[in-house]
């Protein structure tokens, strides 16, 4: 095994192309093995046309090199990204054999090799398939292996507890129930579940029984004036006789009656209405208003996970390699994408307007309340709650609504799984990410963050180097064994601040959901194009001027001073000093 | 019956006019009794054949209240009037609709129509807004300049009807919906008027609208007349290419070396020609004057390698006589000779959009910002994306954008002499001209430079402004009549938007000057050309001591705002160039100091396609090969390579660091090429961003950079207080966005600074209509039915 000699890796994880400059990973000696270097492999660039080099493969990522361009060309990619390996074709007329892998951050890589070395080849390959399959071949993703120490504990980042007291929790009408803290009420629910203070467990695990998978309603918001609370859950197990349960109608009044200022309750079904009702076959449904009294009942009409993976794999089609120049926008509406994130963001809208103008508390849920109604109350939290727009307020949401509350990352990702036609794999995530974004497009100054972070967090949800998107819910999560990706991010966070960033967070944004205002993410979906560079002038410019200013006022306190001393030695008399400092002139946007 | 209220009509038209033409030509003094004609001209013309009034409608105003606003109201409701102008018509009790708004809901108020503007005075007080900082001095919000007015439809229930001018029928519509060419919409109802009065506003603004008028008739006119501008002040520091001097200045500064003309100063040559010009040294004075100036190439820019852009008008081919391609031969030769014996000849009529194109597509595109309710709206946005593409105005764009790459990519790349050609010589040309000299020159993203830009390639250009924009409804040009201009500000405003930081001016400037060609005040955009501007303006003034009438030009901009609101033409994002930092400046163009240390002989572009070298036989050679190229082959079969080619520039251009003074190339693919936001969305109500947009972004910017100024004042302050110490007052510098930002406690909105948010509710809009949206069925395995969860096995 001549090409498997055991080196310790020399570089870094680098994102391709775009943030050389970033994640320059340290790597522990043991856990990255270096398990394969072929020389003389072409990497066919859709860009750049065919480029000589080296390529090697380690238990983490691949990592291929060719020096004879300057400056070197490097493509480097955990193993967690592939979603698929395959042979392209037989032995082409120069004798080569090549192999594309299908990655799933919107990109396909193709390389070719000299068949004569078949040996080799054939050990490329199947290094290959074994390794970024982990899961599929019994060995261990390499997030478990990952012993990098940061100095935070990124699984700190999040504490229910202190979570729900920064919003004023409990309360007189919420208390925080232990019920769930072995997972014996709901096995996909955290430990820590917010109900109202009138409704004892007992009478929770009667509710639990009436909806689905046991994912009872519970706050996860609440507003700090009108006390209006967000809601989540699934969906009621109705069924087609239309069973009902007084419990549940009983702790529904309870929500509504918790909020003083409205005697309404919104419940927001994000589903399309025939989708729901097509739900009763399998005993599931939707509230019918006959037996919620004061509910109002509003479908969202957002898609399944199978219609957004679909979305998704047109839009690929259609960015990847290249863009067709003359269609482009007829292109892009017929993979739908856009539309799926105006209806989510529409539906989170409207969450937030019930909630902020009309006072109202609102319960979501979908089928099983893990997919869209994650997306749609932490979208809605977004635009309600400032905090969530920082840095750490948005870790906390992840943390929150999409790990704590049993996002399947796991089943929706596929993590080292090499069944890439599984039904359960969806972007329901990215979609959410997405929204986001289009959010920071929408107000440059609202948010904490920049760009960059939300491309590291997708880049980390592939890559299977942290244990933040690892597991399908709470319980299953063993947090010590891995590292989460928020050590990383919190240990260098001038690199995901936006300079631009003006912390109003009491005002709610409500982003405008038109197709207008919407537009693709080519930061994030043709980030691999060389063409579509990307371009931060504004703030460039911006920390520039920040840099002057600074610089400036350093002069100018300089010659202050230096005026003073004279002034000082001249007159002894000087009494009001003119020395004045410069305040900075009041942020406001 | 009708046809002979026909004629009546008609004549009564005529007389309107003559009192009005008649004291325009003997002066201002009568302006008063021409008033009063006018009006009781339209009396009499509104009462003709009209019932009289009696309530034939139903008003949730009490009679009370109507009658109280009137009586006060009908003398002093009347918007400021300028200078010379003058009130035709009004009616009181006018309802306007309040915007995007289905519930009917509106204000009160009084509609008139002068020679200048639709002007609708509301009957509320009105509230001191912090808006009124950007607040236009010609026109305000509920103004509507006569030209700038695009479509009258009137309404009735449901159905509503485009009024196409010509008689209107005694009858007038309950509802008037005027469509502006800067997107307004404005939605009256005429029903609570007095019938006499209705009928009267109807006409009258059916008529001067869209009327055929003379170009006496402008407001421009009469204005100017009552006016007086300073000539020190109108000139200020845009280059107005209308002399000698300014002419020999440009190429001055470019280094070029052609021959300015100046045998046309008094048009003795050829009104059609410029009065200033440029051609190539080798161009003989006969040459000047055969064709009419068609194929006569006109200087336009000079590269630093000495190649330079030249456009010309060109000439028809006709079979079977050879003069004019003797002649196109000769010119061609005397392009080529300007540097290095190469020219490349571009014609834009084969592989650009005609000025038809233009106009059908910008038509269809418009369309979908003039939104009269709030259904319609959200109906449209289901499938923006592809009407976007349908109505191809982004993909004109980009065609033109494209153009002008690959017409630097000669001059830079190749150092050819470019020749640009097509039928007039002064639409595409002016745009393609225009965008390569933004590209390659910096001068031209300031402020002035760009002003002067539009004043060298536009207006002594000799672009057809009044034909292009057909102010005067003239029947016989409505085929002229083409938004080239605005496609012009449209590939800048890209070409801003992908790299803002080289641009001195703004968005909001490029907004502001779009509107400002539908101001009929300007002389930069009431004419066709040189020629027809001193014509009309000689015989404009009978009194030789007022000679030429002194017209504002656009870019006297305290004609329309003050200093304040001009701020905002200032892009905050652009950097000065460096003064001393010129290593940065050598890394990147040594190639083309080499190139000119090199005798000119020395260096020899391969011939090629679509080069010309100086032998004579084989000029002709090629030159036929042209002519049959041009029309054998059609535009599309050789474009992939071009754009194949101007694909490589762009990405050689980008792998270099960028420099925001040097060479901007845009990128063309399709995500870049956007719609623009600004001028499209801002009066659309429901795609406001109540406390976003890029002002959000930009005011921080701007505020901060008044910090820096400010403390480098200080600096300097100080520098001079260790010397004199002495201490001045500390001027307060702040953009005048951070001002309002500053001032107000209301948020900014993606609308800013053309509508503010007052009115307001903090409430987002909802999208109606969205199911509909997604034909999600039909899909493999139809995926909308199946559960969430489980593979295939537990489809619905």
């Amino acid at each position: 095994m001549g090409a498997n000699v055991r080196k310790r890796a020399r570089h870094g994880y680098v994102t391709p192309l775009l943030w050389p400059s970033i994640g320059y990973f340290e790597f522990n000696v043991m856990t990255c093995l270096n398990l394969l270097t072929a020389k003389d492999v072409t990497y066919i660039c859709p860009y750049i046309g065919a480029l000589r080099g080296t390529l090697t493969v380690t238990n983490y990522r691949l990592f291929f090199k060719c020096m004879d361009r300057e400056p070197a060309f490097v493509l480097d990619l955990p193993l967690g990204v592939v979603s698929r390996v395959e042979k392209i074709g037989g032995a082409s007329s120069r004798g080569e054999v090549s192999y594309g892998l299908a990655c799933k951050d919107i990109r396909n890589l193709r390389f070719a090799h000299k068949q004569m070395e078949d040996s080799l080849r054939k050990s490329i390959f199947e290094i290959l398939m074994k390794c970024a399959f982990p899961v599929s071949n019994g060995l261990t993703i390499f997030a478990f292996e990952y012993g990098q120490v940061y100095p935070e504990n990124g699984w700190k980042v999040y504490d229910a507890q202190a979570e729900y007291k920064r919003q004023g929790l409990p309360n007189e009408s919420w208390r925080i129930t232990k019920v769930n803290d072995h997972y014996e009420l709901c096995d996909t629910y955290p430990s820590t579940l917010v109900v109202p203070v009138n409704i004892p467990d007992e009478e929770l695990k009667r509710v639990a029984a009436f909806r689905a998978k046991g994912r009872i309603p519970v706050l996860s918001w609440i507003h700090p004036e009108s006390q209006a609370t967000v809601i989540r859950c699934s969906q009621p197990m109705v069924g087609v006789n239309g069973k009902r349960s007084k419990d549940d109608e009983k702790y529904l009044q309870t929500i509504m009656d918790a909020n003083a200022q409205s005697h309404k309750l919104f419940i927001f079904d994000a589903r399309p209405s025939v989708n729901a009702a097509a739900n009763k076959m399998k005993g599931g449904g939707y509230e019918s208003e006959d037996a919620y009294q004061n509910a109002e009942l509003v479908f969202l009409d957002i898609h399944n996970i199978h219609v957004m993976r679909e979305s998704l794999r047109k839009l690929k089609e259609v960015v990847y390699p290249n863009i067709e120049e003359s269609h482009w926008f007829s292109n892009l509406e017929s993979t739908h994408w856009l539309e799926h994130i105006k209806l989510i963001l529409a539906g989170a809208l409207r969450i937030a307007d019930k909630v902020e103008s009309g006072k109202t508390s609102v319960v979501v849920h979908c089928s099983d309340g893990w997919d869209r109604t994650a997306q749609l109350a932490s979208l809605a939290m977004v635009m309600l709650d400032g905090h969530y727009r920082t840095i750490r307020g948005f870790q906390v949401l992840l943390e929150k609504e999409w790990l704590s509350f049993g996002h399947r990352f796991q089943l929706r990702i596929g993590h080292g799984d090499k069944n890439h036609t599984d039904a359960d794999r969806s972007p329901v995530f990215l979609q959410f990410i997405d929204c986001v974004w289009q959010m920071t497009r929408q107000f440059p100054a609202a948010f904490e963050f920049n760009e960059y972070f939300l491309i590291t967090i997708l880049d980390h949800l592939y890559s299977c180097l942290f244990g933040t998107f690892m597991c399908n819910s709470e319980q299953q999560r063993v947090k010590e064994k891995t590292v989460s990706l928020w050590a990383y991010i919190n240990s260098q966070p001038e690199e995901f601040t936006n300079p631009l960033y003006v912390n109003y967070s009491n005002h709610v944004l409500f982003p405008v959901v038109s197709m207008r205002h919407l537009e693709l993410w080519v930061g994030y979906y043709i980030r691999w194009n060389p063409r579509m560079r990307p371009q931060e002038p504004v703030h460039q410019r911006y920390k520039e001027l920040l840099a002057k200013r600074a610089e400036l006022q350093k002069r100018v306190e300089e010659l202050q001073r230096e005026v003073t001393n004279r002034s000082a030695s001249s007159s002894s008399e000087r009494a009001g000093s003119p020395t004045r400092s410069i305040t900075p002139v009041q942020t406001f946007v | 019956m009708r046809m002979f209220d026909g004629r009546v009509l008609l004549k009564q038209v005529i007389l309107l006019f003559w009192p009005l033409i008649s004291t325009w030509v003997q002066g201002a003094e009568k302006i008063d009794s021409c008033q009063l004609q006018v009006l009781e001209m339209l009396s009499s013309l509104g009462s003709a054949g009209g019932k009289s009034a009696k309530p034939s409608f139903v008003s949730y105003v009490t009679p009370e209240e109507i009658k109280s606003e009137k009586e006060p109201s009908r003398k002093e409701k009347h918007p400021d009037l300028l200078p010379g102008e003058v009130v035709f018509c009004s009616a009181s009790t006018v309802l306007k609709y309040t915007q995007d708004d289905l519930s009917q809901r509106g204000v009160f108020g009084v509609l008139l129509c002068t020679n200048f503007r639709v002007s609708f005075v509301s009957d509320e007080e009105p509230t001191e807004e912090m808006g009124q900082l950007f607040k236009n001095k010609l026109y305000g919000e509920n103004d509507i300049p006569l030209s700038c007015v695009d479509n009258i439809y009137g309404g009735s229930e449901d159905k509503r009807k485009l009024i196409t001018g010509g008689l209107v029928k005694n009858k007038y519509p309950s509802k008037m919906i005027i469509h502006c060419k800067d997107l307004r919409v404005f939605q009256f109802s005429l029903s609570f008027s007095k019938e006499e009065d209705a009928k009267k506003i109807f006409q009258g603004i059916v008529h001067h609208c869209l009327e055929p008028k003379s170009l006496r008739c402008l407001f421009a006119f009469s204005y100017c007349e009552n006016t007086s501008y300073p000539e020190a002040q109108r000139k200020k520091q845009t280059v107005m290419f209308d002399s000698v001097e300014d002419w020999t200045q440009d190429m001055k500064r470019t280094k070029g070396n052609c021959r300015v003309v100046s045998e046309n100063s008094n048009f003795e040559l050829s009104p059609k020609l410029p009065q200033y010009f440029i051609v190539p040294k080798n161009v003989s004075d006969e040459d000047l004057t055969k064709y009419q100036g068609k194929g006569l190439p006109m200087w336009c820019w000079s590269h630093h390698s000495g190649c330079a852009l030249f456009k010309t008008a060109s000439i028809p081919l006709v079979q079977e006589d050879n003069v004019p391609q003797t002649y196109m031969e000769k010119m061609l030769t005397a392009v080529a000779h300007n540097h290095l014996y190469s020219v490349k000849t571009e014609d834009l009529s084969d592989t650009l959009p005609t000025v038809q194109d233009i106009l059908l597509s910008y038509n269809k595109f418009k369309q979908f910002f003039l939104i009269d309710n709030t259904t319609e709206f959200w109906m449209s946005d289901m499938k923006w994306f592809s009407s976007l593409d349908n109505c191809g105005w982004l993909d004109i764009i980009r065609q033109c954008l494209q153009k002008a790459v690959e017409v630097v990519e000669s001059l830079e790349k190749e150092n050819t002499n470019v020749l640009i050609m097509e039928e007039g010589g002064s639409d595409l040309c002016c745009v393609v001209s225009s965008l390569v000299q933004l590209m390659l020159d910096p001068y031209y993203r300031t402020l002035l430079g760009f002003q002067s830009l539009v004043q060298k390639e536009w207006v002594a250009g000799g672009h057809a402004f009044l034909d292009r924009s057909n102010h005067l409804h003239l029947k016989d040009k409505v085929e002229s009549q083409s938004p080239v201009f605005l496609l012009f500000l449209e590939c800048v405003w890209q070409l801003q938007q992908q790299h803002g930081p080289a641009f001195q001016f703004s968005e909001t400037y490029l907004t502001v000057l779009s509107d400002s060609v539908h101001v009929p005040v300007f002389t930069t955009f009431l004419f066709n050309n040189d020629g027809h501007r001193d014509s009309l303006l000689r015989a404009e003034s009978p009194h030789t001591q007022r000679s030429p009438l002194n017209c504002p030009t656009v870019w006297d901009w305290s004609v329309q705002f003050d200093c304040k609101a001009q701020d905002l033409f200032t892009n905050p994002l652009y950097t000065e160039k460096p003064k001393q930092d010129t290593s940065v400046r050598k890394s990147y163009r040594p190639r083309h100091l080499r190139q000119l240390s090199l005798p000119s002989s020395a260096f020899k572009t391969p011939p090629k396609k679509g080069f010309f070298k100086d032998e004579a036989d084989n000029l002709k050679k090629i030159l036929g090969v042209k002519r049959l190229s041009r029309w054998m082959l059609s535009p599309s079969s050789d474009s992939p390579q071009t754009s194949s080619s101007v694909r490589e520039f762009y990405e050689a251009w980008q792998t270099k660091p960028l420099d925001y003074h040097g060479l901007l190339l845009p990128c063309l693919d399709g995500p870049s090429i956007r719609v623009w936001m600004q001028r499209y969305l801002r009066w659309i109500h429901d795609v406001q961003i109540l406390g976003g947009g890029p002002v959000a972004m930009l005011s921080k910017v701007s505020e901060i950079l008044g910090e820096v100024q400010e403390l480098q004042r200080q600096l300097d302050r100080h520098g001079c207080t260790l010397t004199s110490n002495h201490k001045g007052a500390r001027p307060r510098a702040k953009t005048a966005a951070a001002v309002i930002a500053a001032r107000s406690s209301v948020r900014l909105s993606s609308s800013f600074p053309f509508v503010t948010s007052r009115n307001w509710a903090f409430k987002p809009a909802i999208p109606t209509s969205l199911l509909q949206s997604l034909m999600v069925t039909g899909m493999p395995g139809n995926l909308a039915d199946r559960e969430d969860d489980g593979g295939p096995e537990s489809l619905v």
